[in-house]
């Protein structure tokens, strides 16, 4: 189910986009330090869209799995794409100054992750945080 | 939402007081080493309490504060950062290398402090 949908176009998006992701997760059962932690990766995955992309959406989805709730971040944008996804995943790789660490660390730092991406198409990520 | 940059005798204290976009830090960034520099300010603490997020952009400013001050001559110490954003940190791999670190902005200033001291005992000595 689909509970809400903002875009991103620039650093006053970034953090709205973390901010509408906690008040959604605390609504939906998620607590302490995962909302932080999702949180997080809510600010990675939406300014590599500003930085490289310069503006996409990201969707926010309510779902459930064996009686969990948990809430789904769907980042989409229409950018140049990632050449290399394998690469762009690990530590320390960046094509920008960034430290390299947005892609990997939200992985880290989110239960389920996902990401596509076709060059000069865009790149969509989805992600998600459960309840405990 | 502007930091308010405080002084206090050899110390500058800026006092993080809510949600900050990277424009805002970046800002914090500009202010704080032009107030070391004309204040010539020996130190200073980030109070960083507030802060419910600290994501790698967040964790560069504050180190690139660290190394730019130093070189001005001033410590930095960031203050409070809290249990949770301390997990994704480690679990984002961000360090905050060239800054010290306290519990809570009174820790941060006695730090500075005592610092002042012991620089001040050695200077003696020599």
């Amino acid at each position: 189910m689909e509970i809400d949908e903002i875009t991103i176009a620039s650093d006053v998006d970034v953090m709205k986009a973390r901010q509408k992701g906690r008040e959604l997760a605390v609504l939906i059962g998620i607590s302490g330090s995962d909302l932080t932690l999702m949180a997080t990766a809510i600010s990675e995955i939406s300014r590599n869209i500003v930085q490289y992309a310069g503006r996409g959406e990201m969707k926010f989805r309510q779902v459930t799995k064996g009686g969990r709730r948990g809430l789904m971040i769907i980042a989409r944008d229409f950018g140049p794409g990632i050449a290399d996804i394998a690469q762009a995943m690990q530590d320390g790789f960046s094509t920008s100054r960034g430290m390299g660490l947005g892609l990997p660390g939200a992985r880290r730092l989110m239960d389920d992750f996902e990401i596509h991406s076709e060059l000069g198409k865009g790149t969509t990520v989805s992600m998600v945080k459960w309840e405990r | 939402m502007e930091v308010p940059i405080l002084k206090q005798g050899d110390i500058l204290i800026a006092s993080i007081q809510g949600a900050l976009t990277d424009t805002d830090l970046l800002r914090m960034q500009e202010k704080l080493v032009c107030r070391v520099r004309d204040y010539r300010s020996k130190g200073v603490v980030i109070d960083v309490t507030v802060l419910d997020v600290m994501d790698s952009f967040a964790a560069r400013t504050l180190r690139s504060i660290a190394i730019m001050t130093r070189l001005l001559g001033a410590k930095v110490v960031i203050a409070g950062i809290q249990p949770d954003i301390a997990l994704s940190m480690v679990q984002l791999g961000l360090a905050l290398e060239g800054a010290m670190t306290s519990l809570d902005l009174e820790d941060g200033i006695a730090m500075l402090n005592s610092a002042a001291r012991k620089q001040g005992l050695c200077q003696y000595g020599n």
